[in-house]
């Protein structure tokens, strides 16, 4: 593991923001039926060529049932000292209700690996009455990531789990034998940063709580989304693209409490042309025409591919005129997303549908069986 | 009268072989400095009276004119100059201020000419704007921080107070009727309908011949309130509070007696003829509350139809100003900087007042970030535009569109010879005179300042596709476009932009 320090492992060189191309993939069981990594570990070494072993990660939701109720804090350690001391700090901060190390196993290309422990937290009561438990959360999070050099908390939402380090995806799987897992929902990627050296917390998924962000792109208007989103309170301190879509979908979704849908059309606009030819005075250009109006520092601008995810959702989005790759593909139940074609039929071969979804227009994937959830209200929006 | 001390800055050149002694030049030269001698049959020049503007020679049939530095040398003295010199000649033989026209023309650094913009290599694909669409639509005034969505419907439930929207993020600076012609003026306002911008009438009032031009109008309240009623306010798209200007912070707008005419006088509702002074401060804005009286009043009066911009020139604490301003309920905030221009201003202020607008506007944007208000307001920047390349560094640096004043002049004609304040504008612009202002057409400034509009517009385009973006929007405030070469680090800082090579 390179040695994090305060002066910023993901970006070394202090460059603008990280660049970086990958490859994603994402699988969710809208059933709820929960399968192993297998498949998505096999899809996602079938682009092996769109990385090239300096990052590799999966985010999983639905593998720990028995600890539903608790964040699940994934921690990496450069030496025990370290864990001793975050580990003292968890107990100030939380109730422990589990902890273990996270099984591993040598594999090809791993070298030099962390060690990587899980805890099954809850809050304790000591918990000031203005922030909600998330809040809190994210807070201690932050507290534990800037504090302690040698410890990274890489995953902390519930009955969720991301696992990534330096390595092609292929061998990060095998490393955290994640063929062993089961989940309803797995995304992955496989990494080529043009100018990092690997460090295993800068691998995706980049999580915040139980959001993941996959992403495949370069973002250009990285300068004033950052800007935009620092008025709001978040530090883009990892000067990567994939940090600013998780603020943002964190501003827009759980902040502002806008629907998914909606948010698609934030990060990726219709263009003016085509809002213009919509009927004077109604819902949909008012809405459209607002959302542009408010929120154009939003905007993701050049080429990006994200996959989002969150408890019981999938959301695949490209820019809004597709300058990265996205393939949609559905068989029963279940949907996949993933930057190549191949990928998704080289586990699924007899796939029922598969498509480039317009650029800018979300797909998205949804529990069938959640019902608390709120459902996002326009229909006419691709929801599968 | 003595005969004046002062030497002729330039030399009017005629070659005789060429002069068939047509009196074209004499009767094109605004300042009398073409004259024939009938005795002679020959065409002569008062060369002490030239201001190089040019008039005669882009008319001469015969291009037999030319006008050249008078290369009278004064001994060598770095801290007495020709300027400084001639200056102390004038006012030792008027005893009055020492008047100029357009903005400040010393060396103070000009930032535009150390930002350096970016441009997409491999990592991002760079966007081709023949073939790809780029948005250049801009709305100014004020935003909510966030939407709100009723989930059962699907429907909007936040309305936004009235935004302006443009097609070009360029709009005419405020030129009064009376400083420049009613024919300006309708050159401007035409153009600006058909660019889908606003063109803004300045402290003159507008004359009701424009009235049909509402739409694409900022109308401005000044110090002197100067065509200020009802009707004025209600046809416009926007109102403008001057507060200041980059070319004379400080002190008010002046238009002399001599510009005032008939019509002038009926738009700006003052007697024919008399000096048209707008004191230097409001005198019911002492403070900043007083500003937020003076915003809502306007809202009120306007029944909240119509964003209330407060315009400003760019002095040291422009940035804790914008704040106010934008508390006091302002939905936009024009910044006029060290270079921009006026009509008439007292050579000393247009020279050693105020600050560059590059570090002001970012300075501005800046500030109003920090304490979370920059939705609230859109910035409008100004003074010294002179490229569709300043425009974009200034939208890359936090403006959320540019005014621009010399340049749309320029256009029309103005050769930029700095003699706005003596009314006698050979081209027929910053003039009264009924057989001067008859030079500009209508239709055909208006069409050159359109092709001006469109020109920046397809340049706007190249850059912002080079850059890998394909709106607007992402590039407004994005400083991460910017690089700076041969600045300081203060100077970097303050400007909020990376060295080059860094």
């Amino acid at each position: 593991m390179q040695s994090k320090t305060m002066a910023n492992p993901y970006n070394p060189y202090g460059d603008d923001k990280v660049i970086a191309a990958c490859s994603i993939f994402g699988m969710m069981d809208t059933s709820g039926r929960r399968f192993s990594g297998a498949d998505v570990t096999r899809a996602i070494a079938n682009m092996h060529d769109r990385g090239n072993g300096l990052g590799g990660g999966f985010g999983v939701y639905g593998i720990y049932p028995e600890h539903a109720d608790k964040y699940a804090l994934h921690i990496m350690f450069e030496d025990s000292l370290t864990r001793r001391d975050v580990e003292a700090f968890l107990r100030d901060s939380f109730h422990i209700a589990y902890a273990e190390e996270v099984p591993t196993r040598p594999a090809r290309g791993i070298v030099n690996p962390p060690v990587v422990w899980r805890y099954f937290v809850s809050l304790n009561d000591r918990r000031p009455g203005d922030l909600t438990e998330d809040d809190l959360v994210v807070q201690k999070i932050m507290q534990i990531n800037t504090t302690f050099s040698a410890a990274c908390v890489f995953s902390s939402g519930k009955n969720m789990g991301v696992f990534k380090g330096v390595g092609y995806p292929e061998d990060i799987s095998a490393f955290f034998r994640l063929d062993e897992y089961e989940g309803y929902l797995w995304t992955a990627h496989g990494r080529f940063p043009t100018n990092t050296k690997g460090w295993w917390g800068g691998a995706h998924p980049f999580s915040i709580l139980d959001w993941t962000v996959v992403h495949n792109g370069e973002i250009s208007s990285y300068g004033i989304n950052r800007r935009y989103l620092e008025m709001f309170g978040y530090h883009c301190t990892m000067h990567t693209d994939t940090e600013v879509v998780a603020y943002a979908v964190d501003l827009l979704l759980r902040r502002h409490n806008l629907p998914m849908e909606i948010a698609a059309k934030v990060f990726a606009p219709p263009l003016w042309s085509r809002i213009d030819r919509l009927e004077e005075g109604s819902a949909e250009r008012a809405l459209l025409t607002t959302l542009r109006q408010v929120y154009s520092s939003l905007l993701l601008n050049g080429p990006f591919t994200v996959i989002i995810a969150h408890e019981g959702e999938m959301i695949g989005l490209t820019d809004r005129i597709r300058l990265r790759p996205l393939i949609a593909g559905t068989k029963g139940d279940v949907l996949y997303l993933s930057s190549e074609e191949a990928a998704i039929r080289l586990i699924c071969p007899d796939l029922e549908q598969a498509w480039s979804p317009m650029g800018g227009e979300p797909i998205v994937g949804r529990l069938k069986t959640d019902k608390q959830r709120k459902t996002a209200p326009a229909k006419e929006w691709a929801v599968v | 009268m003595l005969k004046t001390l002062l030497p002729s800055r330039f030399i009017v050149e005629r070659d005789p072989d060429r002069c068939i002694q047509c009196q074209v030049c004499v009767r094109q030269c605004g300042f009398d400095v073409h004259y024939y001698d009938a005795e002679d049959d020959v065409v002569r020049a008062r060369d002490e009276q030239c201001v190089a503007c040019h008039r005669c020679v882009a008319y001469c049939p015969t291009d037999a004119l030319t006008i050249r530095k008078n290369p009278l040398s004064y001994r060598d003295n770095f801290n007495w100059r020709p300027e400084t010199i001639e200056d102390i000649i004038k006012q030792a033989e008027t005893g009055g201020i020492l008047l100029t026209g357009m903005g400040n023309d010393k060396s103070y650094p000009i930032y535009w000419d150390h930002l350096v913009l970016n441009a997409s290599q491999v990592t991002n694909p760079s966007i081709d704007p023949l073939r790809e669409p780029m948005e250049l639509r801009t709305y100014l005034g004020r935003r909510p921080d966030s939407v709100e969505i009723d989930w059962e419907t699907g429907r909007l439930k936040t309305s936004l107070t009235p935004l302006v929207p443009l097609e070009v993020p360029v709009m005419f600076s405020a030129i009064s009727y009376g400083a420049i012609s009613l024919n300006v003026h309708e050159s401007l306002a035409r153009a600006a309908r058909e660019a889908g911008t606003l063109f803004n009438t300045g402290e003159g009032g507008l004359h009701r011949s424009l009235y049909q031009y509402g739409p694409n109008t900022t109308v401005q309240v000044a110090s002197g309130r100067f065509g200020v009623h009802s009707e004025y306010l209600d046809v416009a798209r926007m109102i403008e509070i001057k507060i200041g200007q980059g070319a004379k912070p400080g002190i008010g707008g002046h238009l002399p007696g001599e510009k005032v005419s008939a019509e002038v006088a009926k738009t700006r509702m003052i007697p024919r003829g008399t000096d048209a002074l707008s004191p230097a401060p409001h005198h019911d804005i002492y403070s900043i509350e007083d500003l937020s009286q003076l915003i809502y009043a306007l809202k009120e009066a306007t029944n909240y139809t119509k964003p209330v911009s407060v315009k400003i020139a760019a002095v040291h604490n422009s940035a804790a100003i914008a704040s106010g301003i934008v508390r006091a309920g302002a939905d936009i905030v024009a910044i006029d900087g060290l270079r921009g221009a006026t009509g008439a201003a007292p050579k000393m202020i247009r020279d050693n007042v105020g600050i560059p607008i590059e570090l002001a506007l970012a300075s501005v944007d800046q500030r109003l970030r920090e304490e979370g208000i920059r939705n609230r307001a859109s910035i409008v920047c100004a003074g010294g535009i002179r490229n569709s390349a300043d425009v974009v560094k200034a939208i890359a640096l936090g403006a959320d569109a540019v005014y621009i004043g010399t340049a749309a002049l320029i256009a029309i004609g103005c050769h930029v010879c700095q003699a706005c304040h003596t009314g006698r504008c050979s081209w027929g612009i910053t003039t009264t005179n009924d057989y001067l202002v008859k030079r500009i057409n209508p239709d055909i400034a208006a069409q050159r300042l359109v092709n001006l509009l469109r020109a920046w517009s397809l340049e706007i385009k190249e850059m912002l596709g080079g850059m890998g973006v394909n709106a607007l929007e992402s590039l407004r405030g994005n400083r991460l476009h910017l690089r700076g070469v041969g600045l300081t680090d203060t100077e970097l800082e303050i400007l909020g932009v990376r060295m080059a090579g860094s």
